[in-house]
């Protein structure tokens, strides 16, 4: 496999500069991903509206994939009701893990299309998880509120 | 029989790394393979691969219990490998040198031995900020069971043990030193004979975590005067699953079990079970006896290449390698102190070090990337993970060369 196809330019520039990199005061809802193997780590702020994401952002350190994934995830909830997120998550985790994806929703195809670069990772056993942390802890904050609990993705 | 082969005896002169590498089979397989993880596990020889297989193949048979010709040939070679052992860490006596399955497993034999036996609260425990976490996770355990107090030398502005720091926190309640003889994380050597001087004037026991230094210098546990020497048999061109644990057979002979089980006692009733002496106290059930025998090769070899010149060829390789790497711009080599050895630790403006990690294994570069089981000090000086190349016998100037020249690809991939 090329490795051109895991660090695409999309990657490349939302590693280097990821959009929506700020942490959120007062959020409905927050959680910190951390990955023990190899210490990325990222913190995911959501703030509601019902049951649609009015904002999310995140902060964090880690590899380009770490960083490039939770940017491109931020951009693309933005606005998304719970449902839309959480089917995004489960086409997106099984496209990275290889699994069988279930069928996307048609309003939610070219977000998932804009997540496509990401994929390459499957190919690398080792960094799957890299591209799945922001997520993990995207869901941990839905599940745990304003707690900010600690997700492992081991 | 096993047989091990002759041993080879070239001056430090002649070491030949190519040469050396022919002899391990793992480059035969993958010719384009260079290897700069032998910090985390060396790769092993023939000789030790089919050491163990011979072993299997003609002389196996539980150790210390048949009557019959295997069982008692299979004794012989099990203690034989203890007494190959004693002669690498010029131990005193046999009976000092307790097989274990690696470093890990020796620092929690002594912290839950030794420790939980003669350690109480108000007594304090010193180790450094360059330790792995094996010499520091057991301690915690410890101290949180027991209620001692750990305290913790600072590493100095180059990266080395601040001595003075470290000699300001010794007082008449420090019981125990346990230090890295070689930092694994940076490669920063230290000053264990002034440790263990400084810590015995004191009267504190010394540990030494030996796995950095022994595959690659000259270790003499007699005249380092260190109570406690560990290293692990993976790390010195051995089998996994077997390490080997020194302690003075004074201390030893006062240290209980810490399992229990076969081998290790003398006689058991319901109501009580006495205790056979060291080293066979802490040797419970039946041990890794093809690894020890395994180890026992893997030392032999190395000793037939020669500590002396061992050391040589990877104290000129890291100088190459730091002259070589710190020429390209962007990349910074993390300190190590006054002298490095073997291992370079680096960050690269711009690409974390997994990035990088993946682009060198593309390259058929194996490295380490993360935090190296030393989280505290990797934070400290690493911006929390660097990309580690540790060298071994095999390695050469081509490797380093090759490292360098992938790194410059991976700058080019993500300059944009």
């Amino acid at each position: 496999m090329d490795l051109r196809d895991l660090y695409q330019d999309i990657i490349l520039d939302h590693g280097q500069h990821p959009r929506n990199f700020r942490k959120q005061e007062q959020p409905s809802h927050f959680a910190n991903g951390h990955n023990p193997l190899c210490g990325d780590r990222v913190t995911v702020y959501v703030t509601l509206d019902g049951d649609r994401i009015r904002d999310v952002s995140f902060q964090g350190r880690g590899c380009a994939i770490s960083q490039a994934s939770a940017s491109l995830m931020t951009e693309i909830l933005k606005g998304k009701t719970l449902a839309e997120a959480e089917a995004l998550f489960a086409g997106f985790r099984a496209k990275v893990t290889g699994g069988e994806a279930p069928p996307t929703p048609a309003p939610l195809e070219d977000d998932m299309e804009r997540l496509e670069p990401l994929t390459g990772v499957k190919s690398y056993p080792a960094r799957v998880k890299c591209a799945t942390l922001a997520w993990h802890a995207f869901e941990a904050a839905l599940k745990n509120g304003a707690t900010g609990a600690t997700v492992k993705t081991e | 029989m096993t047989h091990i082969s002759p041993l080879r005896t070239p001056a430090a002169a002649s070491f030949d790394p190519r040469a050396v590498k022919r002899d391990f089979p793992i480059f035969e397989r993958h010719p384009r393979l260079v290897f700069l993880d032998s910090g985390a596990s060396a790769q092993k020889p023939a000789v030790v691969i089919d050491g163990i297989a011979e072993f299997y193949r003609s002389d196996y048979a539980n150790i210390h219990r048949g009557v019959y010709h295997l069982s008692a040939r299979s004794t012989e070679l099990y203690e034989a490998a203890r007494e190959r052992a004693r002669r690498f860490l010029n131990a005193g006596d046999a009976a000092e040198i307790v097989f274990v399955r690696g470093a890990t497993e020796a620092i929690n034999l002594v912290a839950n031995s030794w420790g939980a036996s003669f350690l109480a609260p108000g007594d304090e425990v010193v180790i450094t900020e360059l330790e792995h976490h094996a010499n520091i996770v057991p301690w915690q355990l410890l101290r949180d069971r027991v209620g001692f107090t750990l305290k913790v030398a600072p590493v100095d502005a180059t990266g080395g043990l601040d001595l003075a720091a470290f000699e300001a926190l010794l007082g008449r309640r420090t019981k125990l030193v346990a230090v890295t003889h070689l930092a694994n994380a940076t490669g920063a050597l230290l000053p264990v004979a002034a440790i263990v001087r400084l810590a015995h004037a004191k009267g504190a026991k010394v540990l030494i975590d030996g796995c950095q230094a022994a595959p690659r210098m000259p270790v003499d546990v007699r005249a380092l005067d260190c109570d406690f020497y560990t290293f692990s048999g993976h790390k010195t061109y051995g089998p996994t699953g077997i390490g080997v644990l020194y302690a003075r057979k004074a201390i030893l002979d006062t240290m209980p079990p810490w399992q229990g089980g076969g081998d290790m006692i003398l006689n058991v009733t319901f109501e009580q079970t006495t205790f056979q002496d060291p080293p066979a106290r802490f040797e419970a059930g039946t041990p890794d006896i093809s690894g020890a025998i395994g180890l026992a090769v893997a030392l032999d070899y190395i000793d037939g290449l020669g500590r002396e010149a061992i050391l040589a060829h990877e104290m000129a390789l890291t100088a190459y390698g730091v002259d070589r790497l710190s020429r390209l711009p962007g990349v910074h080599i993390v300190g190590a102190g006054q002298q490095r050895y073997a291992i370079l630790s680096l960050n690269v403006d711009g690409i974390h070090p997994h990035d990088l990690a993946t682009i060198l294994d593309q390259h058929h570069i194996a490295v380490r990337a993360g935090h190296h089981c030393a989280q505290p000090l990797v934070d400290k000086i690493g911006f929390g993970a660097t990309t580690r190349a540790s060298l071994g016998i095999y390695n050469d100037e081509s490797d380093i060369d090759a490292l360098a020249e992938a790194i410059v690809a991976a700058q080019k991939m993500f300059k944009r």
